[in-house]
């Protein structure tokens, strides 16, 4: 029997009737259509399907989606505002940080939440944050320089 | 005409960077289509085994389910080699791994296919279990495969070229050592997943997370016996590739046959274990390496032989064992040379190619064995490595022809970014430094399917909006491989890269390029790209020197405008010069396409090797190695590629960075690795951690900086000189770590990866006043077949093998395109 989900969702308001047993991650890609957020394991081991609830970053794919009832869901569909790239987005494609692809809209997520927390982290706390992302593509360098970038862009403006 | 390079050469964000970056790329599992079905695949679970009887009745009666298939639905036989078309969809008779897909479940959503899936009842009879390389030597019966060269040798290989026999002989110094390379997997971030549907004219389309779009588009005309040209195949963007993406896979022919048979649309998503199935990973390798040296440290000989396991499937293997044994002297001067290699079949997942493909694993030997070799005869194994750089625009003893080559450079620029005279035996117990190079195709110069088509096509459509769309069948898998396609039309047309639109990977619409596999597509893609721009050019060259009176070798292509040279301010827009082309010659449109060079080498073999150019890379790698505990971290990594010219700087460090990461990886952690089920269970043979979690793989934490340098000399064969970056930098990563854990604690690593347990064991048999060495003891007996004797270039040799029977050199197998079957099911073409 399906239940209804109320979300906000990217800012909007998102109500859905929804399987008890799906997760956060199912609802957002097959319910919502929003199929920015990935996966690679669906286990909670690779950081893919990072999104950020309330802020938070979590694994949407470890968290069924009826626990998030009320609260506030961003996904990496939701980071640019008024058709402008958010800083990060603009660092990761200017300087490689974006390989494939295919990680990133969790790590942009993740490396969001840090830079909200601590605009001016250092590298290695950026390592650390997102040490449980993983990627195959970049060997992660890029990806550490363009946080680092978006951190120093955020700041000058 | 003359090119200004605005855009080649510049650091450039990626045309498809703003796409990735919000979540807009489209990769398989992102495409949802009307009244789409969901399929599920049931693998064995058992290694190796007769299927006695399926039942599928339960699964077929459960509610929601579609359709329930088996192996009787795809009686034809597939596979990426012509010569080892060993698989089907599902299987028929026999499983040969835990893993391998028995039968498919189509129902309407995952959770419903999954049930019913769990319903299906398989009774096997259970065959020997092949778990090892000795196993499939030492018993050739039962046969994993029927055919092979013998037993459960899928292949063997003996070549020579010159008396390498008495080179050793007569050297002063003869290095005898034994390496193992432990297999690894890819690990792609996206799991493998296809659409397939019928279109509105009944025809077949299948979307798909493939490397090989022209290679799917090949087998799915003969699995499922359909013309080729009533299949389209849509590549999609792949996150991430590695060669994990080359082959045609069992989901890919389920789901397109359902499709096709239920005129509905049908998704499969692979779950992270299954990925781990599929595989097609490094091949686990025994190498033996018997090396003649002089006091100098120049080489008289080799003699290498390796021991490939394969796994349950042909794949890649055959090419995989020819390339454990074909550049080794491409980078090294190395006068006579006897390369055996042998790929025997066990009940594992297939192994095929991976980045670098067949060639790390000897390369890491060779590598090490340098180190030795250099320790020996104390000198610098920078300098040693200096000493035998293979020279330039040369021919080498089994006939690869290597032109510009840069190694000596890329070892120049490491020793001294790395500070390496000083540090090189210089550091404290328990740091140390290691060096190591590589070399790597810049493409396969002859193709899967011999035949004499182009490698890659491109075609150009220009139109009075002077928008430029570029088509190609070339495949995005992360590399940027649109990203140089436009980016080479902008610059031969003077135009901005955002100004032309990629219509890349569809088999419906774009001119056939093979696929993003042995670093290829740079060079091909792009020297197709450049021919079809540069008749475009001409094109409005000609329009615009006529109507503005302008001699045509004066125009000038930049700024997106068309102006003469020697004075600037006149001429005319790009648009409105493309205007005047279309009036003058109506609908323009120009293609291009690309074949490599004939090789040199004929000998029956020769066909794995030879490339329009190869790329050089040298590595410094330091490390901390913990004496007490073994555990090994790397702070630094120095490297240097000879990239022939960066088209775009920003993507050929990216690749460059990636490579480093995938070789700390491979050297320090990952393995494919299986165990025996207890005995009470069903004692099968299992993968070890079919999971990310439990399959160790660098995460930000563990990864060094690397400090990349670029050695730029633009090589005559490549697109604007350029060379292939996308597997080179991987490789002398393993070899470059162990040379350096010997340098921190005095001990030999020769087996790859290098744990932590294999450092403690080798401190102890050190500490015990044993060997410090961890590694293989021995090297099978191999009933090696005759050798195949070809006289190498400077004793008069022809390419030929000297005791080959005569055989035509150029074969024209074009299997999967022209292949038909009896007895296909009639459902699959209805
Ligand atoms: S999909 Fe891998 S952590 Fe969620
Ligand atoms: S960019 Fe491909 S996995 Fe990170």
């Amino acid at each position: 029997m399906k239940l209804r989900l109320t979300l906000t969702v990217n800012g909007e308001p998102a109500d859905t009737l929804v399987d008890p047993d799906k997760t956060l991650l199912e609802v957002l890609r097959e319910d919502l259509q929003l199929t920015g957020t990935k996966h690679g394991c669906e286990l909670g081991e690779c950081g893919a399907c990072a999104v950020l609830v309330d802020g938070v970053p979590l694994l949407s794919c470890l968290m069924v989606a009826h626990e998030c009832e009320g609260r506030a869901v961003v996904t990496v569909e939701g980071l640019t505002e008024d058709g402008r790239l958010h800083p990060l987005q603009e660092c990761f494609a200017d300087l490689g940080a974006a390989q494939c692809g295919y990680c990133t809209p969790g790590i942009l997520m993740t490396a969001k939440a840090l830079l909200d927390r601590e605009p001016h982290p250092s590298r290695e706390r950026i390592r650390e944050a997102l040490s449980g992302n993983l990627c195959r593509c970049t060997g992660y360098q890029q990806i550490l320089d363009a946080v680092e970038a978006a951190a120093s862009l955020t700041v000058t403006r | 005409m003359t090119l200004r390079g605005d855009v080649i050469g510049k650091p450039r964000r990626r045309v498809d960077g703003r796409a990735k970056v919000t979540g807009q790329t489209k990769f398989a599992d992102d495409i949802v289509l009307p009244r789409m079905l969901h399929a599920k695949l049931l693998r064995s679970s058992v290694p190796h085994a007769k299927i006695v009887r399926i039942d599928t009745s339960k699964a077929a009666a459960v509610d929601g389910v579609s359709l329930v298939l088996t192996g009787e639905s795809f009686p034809i036989a597939y596979g990426i080699l012509p010569v080892s078309h060993d698989e089907h969809a599902l299987c028929r008779d026999v499983v040969r791994f835990v893993g391998d897909p028995v039968a498919a479940v189509i129902a309407r959503d995952e959770a419903t296919a999954e049930r019913a899936m769990r319903l299906i009842e398989v009774e096997y009879e259970a065959l020997r279990t092949f778990a090892s390389p000795d196993d499939s030597l030492a018993h050739p019966e039962p046969r994993i495969h029927e055919y092979g060269d013998f037993g459960n040798v899928h292949k063997a290989v003996a070549l020579q070229f010159g008396d390498v026999d008495a080179a050793i002989a007569g050297a002063d110094h003869v290095f005898d050592d034994l390496f193992y390379f432990e297999g690894n997997t890819h690990l792609p971030i996206e799991q493998h997943a296809t659409v397939a549907t019928k279109d509105q004219d009944g025809k077949l389309v299948v979307y798909s997370s493939t490397q090989t779009p022209h290679y799917l588009h090949r087998a799915l005309a003969k699995a499922l016996s359909l013309p080729a040209a009533h299949i389209r195949v849509v590549a999609t963007p792949n996150g991430g590739g590695f060669g994990g993406k080359s082959d045609p896979f069992n989901h890919e022919v389920v789901v397109a046959y359902a499709a096709m048979r239920l005129d509905r649309p049908i998704k499969i998503c692979l779950t992270r274990e299954e990925v781990f199935y599929c595989h097609r990973g490094r091949h686990p390798v025994l190498m033996r390496f018997r090396t003649g040296v002089t006091k100098e440290g120049t080489i008289t000989g080799l003699d290498l032989q390796t021991l490939l396991d394969g796994g349950a499937y042909g794949s890649y293997g055959v090419a995989s064992t020819f390339y454990t044994g074909a550049l080794q002297t491409v980078t090294y001067d190395i006068p006579t040379y006897r390369f055996r290699g042998c790929r025997v079949f066990t009940n594992k997942p297939p192994c095929g190619p991976k980045r670098g493909h067949g060639t790390p694993q000897s390369r890491f030997g060779q590598e090490v064995q340098l180190d030795k070799i250099a320790e020996t005869l104390a000198i610098d194994p920078a300098d040693l490595r200096l000493n035998i750089v293979q020279p330039p625009d040369s021919l080498t003893a089994n006939f690869l022809r290597v032109g510009t080559i840069g190694l000596a450079d890329c070892i120049k620029k490491v020793v001294d970014r790395s500070n390496w005279r000083d540090t090189f035996r210089k550091l404290p117990l328990g740091h140390g430094v290691g060096l190591a190079c590589s070399s790597y195709l810049s493409g396969a110069g002859l193709p899967i399917n011999w035949n004499d088509l182009p490698h890659s096509g491109v075609q150009l459509k220009l139109d009075r909006s002077g928008g430029v769309t570029v088509f190609c069948g070339a495949t995005e898998i992360g590399q940027g491989s649109d990203d140089v396609l436009v980016a080479i039309v902008a610059e031969v047309l003077g135009i901005d890269p955002f100004d032309v639109r990629a219509v890349t990977g569809d088999t419906d619409l774009t001119p056939v390029d093979l696929g993003s596999y042995s670093s290829r597509v740079t060079l091909m893609m792009g020297n197709a790209a450049i021919q079809a721009a540069e008749r475009a050019r001409e094109l409005i060259a000609d329009a615009v020197s006529v109507k503005l009176e302008i001699p045509k070798g004066r125009l000038v292509f930049a700024d997106r405008r068309v102006f003469d040279a020697e004075d600037p301010e006149r001429g005319t827009s790009f648009r409105e010069a493309v205007r005047l082309a279309e009036a003058k010659f109506g609908t323009l449109g120009t293609t291009g396409s690309y074949t490599p060079p004939r090789s040199e080498a004929k000998f029956k073999g020769g066909g794995v090797g030879p490339s329009p150019t190869y790329s050089y890379t040298a590595a410094v790698v330091e490390v901390d190695v913990d004496p007490e505990t073994g555990w090994v971290t790397v702070p630094r990594v120095w490297i240097a590629h000879d990239i022939g010219r960066a088209l775009n700087p920003t993507l050929v460090r990216g690749q460059v960075e990636g490579g480093v990461y995938m070789g700390i990886g491979e050297a320090l952690m990952e393995e494919q690795v299986f165990r025996r089920l207890p005995a009470k269970l069903s004692h099968a043979l299992v993968h070890k951690f079919p999971s990310i979690l439990e399959y160790k793989s660098p995460t930000s934490l563990e990864m060094p900086e690397v400090f990349t340098d670029l050695i730029e000399y633009p090589d005559p064969a490549g697109p604007f000189g350029a060379k292939e970056v996308g597997q080179g930098p991987l490789l002398p990563i393993m070899p470059a770590v162990a040379n350096a854990v010997y340098d921190a604690v005095g001990v030999r690593i020769d087996s790859i990866p290098v744990t932590p347990e294999k450092i403690l064991r080798a401190l102890e048999a050190k500490a015990a006043g044993k060997a410090p060495r961890q590694g293989p003891a021995s090297f099978p007996d191999i009933p090696w077949p005759e050798t195949l004797r070809v006289t190498p270039p400077w004793a008069g040799g022809t390419g030929r093998a000297d005791n080959e029977p005569a055989r035509p050199t150029h074969r024209r197998v074009d299997a999967g395109i022209e292949a038909r079957a009896a007895g296909i099911t009639k459902e699959a073409r209805s």
